[in-house]
């Protein structure tokens, strides 16, 4: 029994007499019996993980509200990542998260060596991912698809289209395609699709040629001209993205690596913190502490590892499947 | 005592925890990496606005083998899920709020290329011939 | 059906034994120490120190604001100064003061004996949590030398990402700080789940208990969702990623929804432990069952969840979308609720109980008229339409102090008093404790008691200078602030001298009958040799007076005459 943190053991009449105590070494004084104790680790790295998904829910819901409100944003900046190297990574972290659950089970059975084999491996594929991770934060690098300010790529992604006109997939009569009308539709249709709450009051009454319709607004007034051109540009990426034809870059692609970055970044670190909390389960297996009377180490840290899997399991297909 | 009511069994006295049987969490884990493949392959096909919810559906799945399974709350005490899913509840709120409120507002925020962004001209693609 | 501990039947209370405080010696077996009791006295130490620094900075504020053009900053190029003292002063009394107070300071020692435990559930994690107390503080502190911060401790964006002062600092010791509270819950927590005793059934557990539990649910829930703003907000000034700058295309009022999901649900991490500590004063000093148990347990849970639901109601005219202001106006409403159950029971528990005037009683009654005061002008900023008039003015900064001084600090200063006997082993000198009671009363009215006026008049808040028909309001509100600090002062000085020269402490001095006065104060270094039995935490008809140990004890032949849990 300690009192302090650096060890020094104290005298405590409690323990001679308490036959739990004795029995189990490794059981904590304040706990009255193993069940309690793995029954309280357990319940506190749930509360635990649950931060740590409140954590990344701050990143989730700026990845909500950024792609409903500017969704060409995330169709022509998803292209940039590599479906292939997320795939493989998915695949990775998934086998890592099997060879961890595997080796609770081992440290469960007291079968050591089997045990440390299968946090070495955990630990070895949270590497790979980090290399993935680096090859593809190199080619972003390369390619100047940085966040926030510093955005400023001079190539356009290759696209599946692209990739197969450039390989001469398509058909000729694929590759003609017809013109889009390029006349700027009616002012009033901009009205209602980009700023329909601009002319309009609070009891739905719509202002029709009042001072207020024309009453400058954020930061443009309903110039006629600016309506023509907006409503003509956003005509035109949707009748390309409807002809599956390579993207004009949308305005704005640098919030998508923002939180590219936020979130694989965010992720990256907490897998690489989990491969140091394996690396230091794993030594205490190899000493032999675990059995089948006192695991919980090897269990809360893959529950911890299982909760970085989680986070990737939906990373994936929110960044790099989008359609 | 851990619990007011509760007396530990023989069985708990050496094991604390069950033990999650092998064939088990190699079936989860066959799930899951045909899952993945599923969703990928998905993503080549359009489903138009379901695009999202297929992709998040099986994110779901996934999720849900991984936290019952690899991360035991199938055979676990009741009160662990209840943190879990009350977690994710609140979860939802902060996104289901945030999604309201930006929603609404977002049509009167300028679509041009932000001002700090001059440095870069967004470029224009390659059109097809013909 | 309670029993005396065996220690307590020998020494009858004043006792030369060993004790947390005496049980080892030096400086590291203090700061290394997994003692729950001593991680608590830490705690109060810190937490006391920085309710001194940010008093500091409250009291330059409110100097500054003797004069209509300022009294200590009074030309246009030092005005920003004023910004950094209001920054400072909130960031500090939030993050460092109420946040940790009443939890971390006075709960962690009490909890586990109130529940009957040896120690919280990880002593280490705790120890932990203090240590990143430390280290978050200790980046505040640089942060004010570095270049102290004048964003206000709101930190709206993009002000807060361009200016020059050290942003990232402070916001870098708050996220520490996050951590320590949120692993401060999470302990409490699984304490309170797994460490109760036999007998102890979620109905039976005091009061405070059931208000730290919700508490910590807060703490644990809430805490995260900060941490990621101000990291995102770091990496907005570093990298300039652009998820909260327009200028890169990001949205400012997305900042004040992540923000606000944590900071409203924090002012509920404030106030109901006090709310707590409430319930036990008032049962005590009523020497009466305590009033509608199941409904002041539910009512802190009620509000728990409540408080994850409001946060727009900070946010009505920036921005926010008519829509979801009107629903958070709704919800607002809704959270008055279950803080209205607990004031009319502690009401009706006073009523026909028999009153002790002691300190922590006179703290108690001056929380209930504060803090209904500060909840009943919330309804006024709750409203849509009033609040258009009142955002951003001083009635919403008279309106906090009410809830969060009036409330929050009162309940600390209450328990602080309660437990000072069990924590120091012993008495202050009671009629110091009511004068200082009454000083800190007069002063924090006469302070913030003309701030509701002029704020409906329209003085704006953080604001260096003003209109000079606002002066007669701005003059009465210092003075009371200069009492407030003098009542501080006295307040201090008594409980300091009676840490040296006070009686000592018997027991249970006040006849509560929840168990942490079943030990001795202070208590042993384990607090209970053997697990203690568990009875009606509000029962005192078995508690009668001794004089030869000047303290209330538990007379065996008197059967607790109350059913035992309602």
């Amino acid at each position: 029994m300690t009192t302090t943190a650096t060890g020094a053991s104290e005298h405590d009449g409690h323990d001679e007499h308490d036959p739990a105590h004795e029995h189990h070494k490794f059981l904590a004084h304040h706990f009255d019996t193993p069940v309690q104790q793995f029954d309280s680790g357990k319940l506190g790295t749930w509360l635990f993980l649950t931060t740590e998904i409140l954590l990344f829910s701050g990143l989730f819901c700026a990845y909500a509200v950024y792609r409903a409100n500017h969704p060409q944003v995330f169709e022509f900046a998803h292209q940039y990542l590599d479906k292939r190297l997320g795939a493989l990574n998915t695949i990775v972290l998934i086998f890592s998260s099997f060879t961890m659950a595997w080796g609770v089970r081992a440290a469960q059975l007291g079968k050591k060596n089997l045990c440390v084999t299968l946090l070495a491996i955990t630990i070895a594929c949270g590497a790979v991912f980090m290399c993935v991770k680096y090859v593809e934060y190199k080619a972003k690098w390369q390619e100047k698809l940085f966040p926030g300010a510093n955005y400023n790529p001079t190539e356009m992604p290759k696209t599946d289209i692209s990739e197969e006109k450039a390989a001469g997939k398509l058909a000729a009569d694929e590759a003609k395609l017809p013109e889009v009308a390029t006349t700027p539709a009616p002012a009033a249709d901009l009205m209602k699709t980009v700023a329909p709450a601009m002319n309009t009051a609070p009891d739905g009454h719509i202002f029709e040629g009042s001072s207020i319709a024309r009453a400058p607004v954020g930061p443009h007034s309903l110039n006629p001209d600016w309506v023509a051109s907006e409503n003509s540009r956003l005509r035109r990426e949707e009748a390309s993205v409807a002809r599956h034809e390579p993207m004009d870059e949308p305005n704005n692609v640098q919030i998508f690596f923002s939180i590219y970055f936020m979130m694989t970044g965010l992720h990256g670190i907490h897998v690489l913190a989990g491969m140091c909390l394996i690396f230091w389960v794993l030594l205490r297996a190899n000493r032999g502490e675990f059995g089948p009377e006192y695991f919980s180490p090897v269990d809360f840290v893959g529950l911890y590892w299982h909760v970085v899997d989680l986070v990737w399991i939906f990373l994936f297909p929110l960044l790099y499947l989008i359609t | 005592m851990a619990q007011v009511h509760e007396t530990p069994s023989p069985a708990d006295e050496h094991h604390v925890g069950h033990v999650v049987p092998f064939k088990i969490l190699f079936a989860v884990f066959a799930a899951l990496t045909l899952l993945t493949l599923i969703t990928v392959g998905a993503s080549y096909i359009d489903f138009g606005e379901l695009n999202l919810i297929v992709a998040l559906v099986i994110a779901v799945i996934k999720a849900s083998l991984v936290v019952l399974f690899f991360m035991h709350l199938r055979w676990d005490r009741p009160f662990n899920a209840i943190v879990f899913v009350g977690c994710l509840i609140f979860v939802a709120i902060f996104l289901g709020f945030a999604l309201i409120d930006t929603t609404q507002y977002h049509h009167s925020i300028f679509t041009e290329q932000a001002p700090g962004m001059k440095a870069h001209i967004p470029m224009k693609a390659e059109k097809l011939p013909g | 059906m309670t029993t005396i501990t065996p220690d307590l039947a020998r020494h009858g209370g004043n006792v030369p034994f060993d004790n947390y405080l005496t049980h080892s010696h030096g400086l590291k077996s203090w700061l290394f120490s997994l003692d729950h009791k001593r991680i608590g006295v830490m705690y109060l130490i810190a937490v006391l120190l920085s309710f001194l620094a940010g008093g500091i900075f409250a009291m330059m504020i409110r100097t500054q604001l003797l004069f209509p053009d300022g009294a200590i900053f009074t030309t246009q190029a030092v005005y920003k100064h004023y910004n950094q003292m209001f920054t400072l002063h909130g960031a500090i009394m939030v993050f460092l003061v109420l946040v940790p107070g009443i939890p971390s300071a006075l709960g962690n020692f009490t909890l586990p004996i109130m529940l009957g435990a040896k120690d919280v559930a990880f002593p280490r994690l705790n120890l932990f949590s203090f240590w990143l107390y430390l280290i978050g503080a200790a980046f505040a502190i640089a942060s004010i030398l570095i270049g102290a911060v004048d964003t206000g401790w709101t930190f709206y964006t993009p002000y807060s990402v361009d200016t020059e002062t050290a942003v990232s600092c402070l916001v870098f010791g708050v996220f520490i700080l996050g951590f320590s509270s949120i692993l401060t819950g999470m302990n409490f927590i699984v304490t309170i789940h797994k460490l109760r005793p036999p007998g102890m059934t979620w109905f039976r557990m005091p009061l405070f208990l059931w208000a730290t539990y919700a508490t910590a649910i807060i703490q644990v829930l809430a805490t995260p969702v900060l941490g990621i703003t101000l990291l995102l907000l770091i990496m907005e000034r570093v990298l300039h990623i652009g998820i909260f700058n327009p200028a890169y295309g990001g949205d400012p009022v997305l900042f004040q929804h992540f923000f606000w999901f944590y900071s409203h649900p924090a002012v509920y991490i404030m106030i109901l432990p006090a709310m707590g500590v409430m319930s036990e004063v008032v049962s005590t000093f009523s020497r009466k069952h305590i009033f509608g148990y199941r409904f002041i347990a539910l009512s802190s849970i009620a509000i728990a969840v409540i408080a994850f639901l409001v946060w727009g109601h900070h946010m009505f005219p920036n921005g926010q979308s008519t829509m979801l202001a009107t629903i958070f106006s709704f919800l607002t409403m809704l959270v008055a609720i279950p803080s209205a159950i607990k004031v009319w029971n502690w009401l009706a528990t006073m009523y026909r109980g028999s009153i002790d005037l002691k300190t922590p009683m006179c703290y108690a009654l001056a929380f209930l008229f504060l803090f209904s005061i500060g909840g009943l002008t919330g309804v006024f900023l709750g409203t849509l339409s009033t609040d258009v008039h009142l955002h951003d003015t001083y009635f919403v900064i008279a309106h906090f102090h009410y809830v969060m001084f009036g409330g929050t600090l009162i309940g600390f200063l209450a328990g602080l008093h309660y437990w000072w006997p069990k924590m120091t082993g012993k008495m202050y000198n009671e009629f110091a404790g009511r004068v200082g009671c009454a000083l800190v009363f007069v002063g924090f009215n006469l302070t913030f008691l003309p701030q509701f006026v002029m704020g409906s008049l329209g003085m704006p808040r953080r604001y260096a200078t003003y209109l000079p028909v606002f002066q007669p309001y701005h003059v009465m509100s210092t003075m009371g602030a200069y009492l407030q600090f003098i009542g501080f002062a006295f307040t201090a000085a008594y409980l300091l001298h009676s840490v040296f020269k006070g009686k000592k402490a018997p027991a249970n001095p006040w006849g509560s009958a929840t168990l942490e006065w079943t030990c001795t104060s202070p208590p042993p270094h384990d607090n209970f040799k053997k697990t203690p039995s568990v009875g009606d935490p509000y029962d005192h008809s078995d508690i009668v007076w001794d004089t030869e140990v000047e303290g209330y004890v538990h007379d065996p032949s008197l059967a607790p005459t109350s059913p035992s849990s309602h």
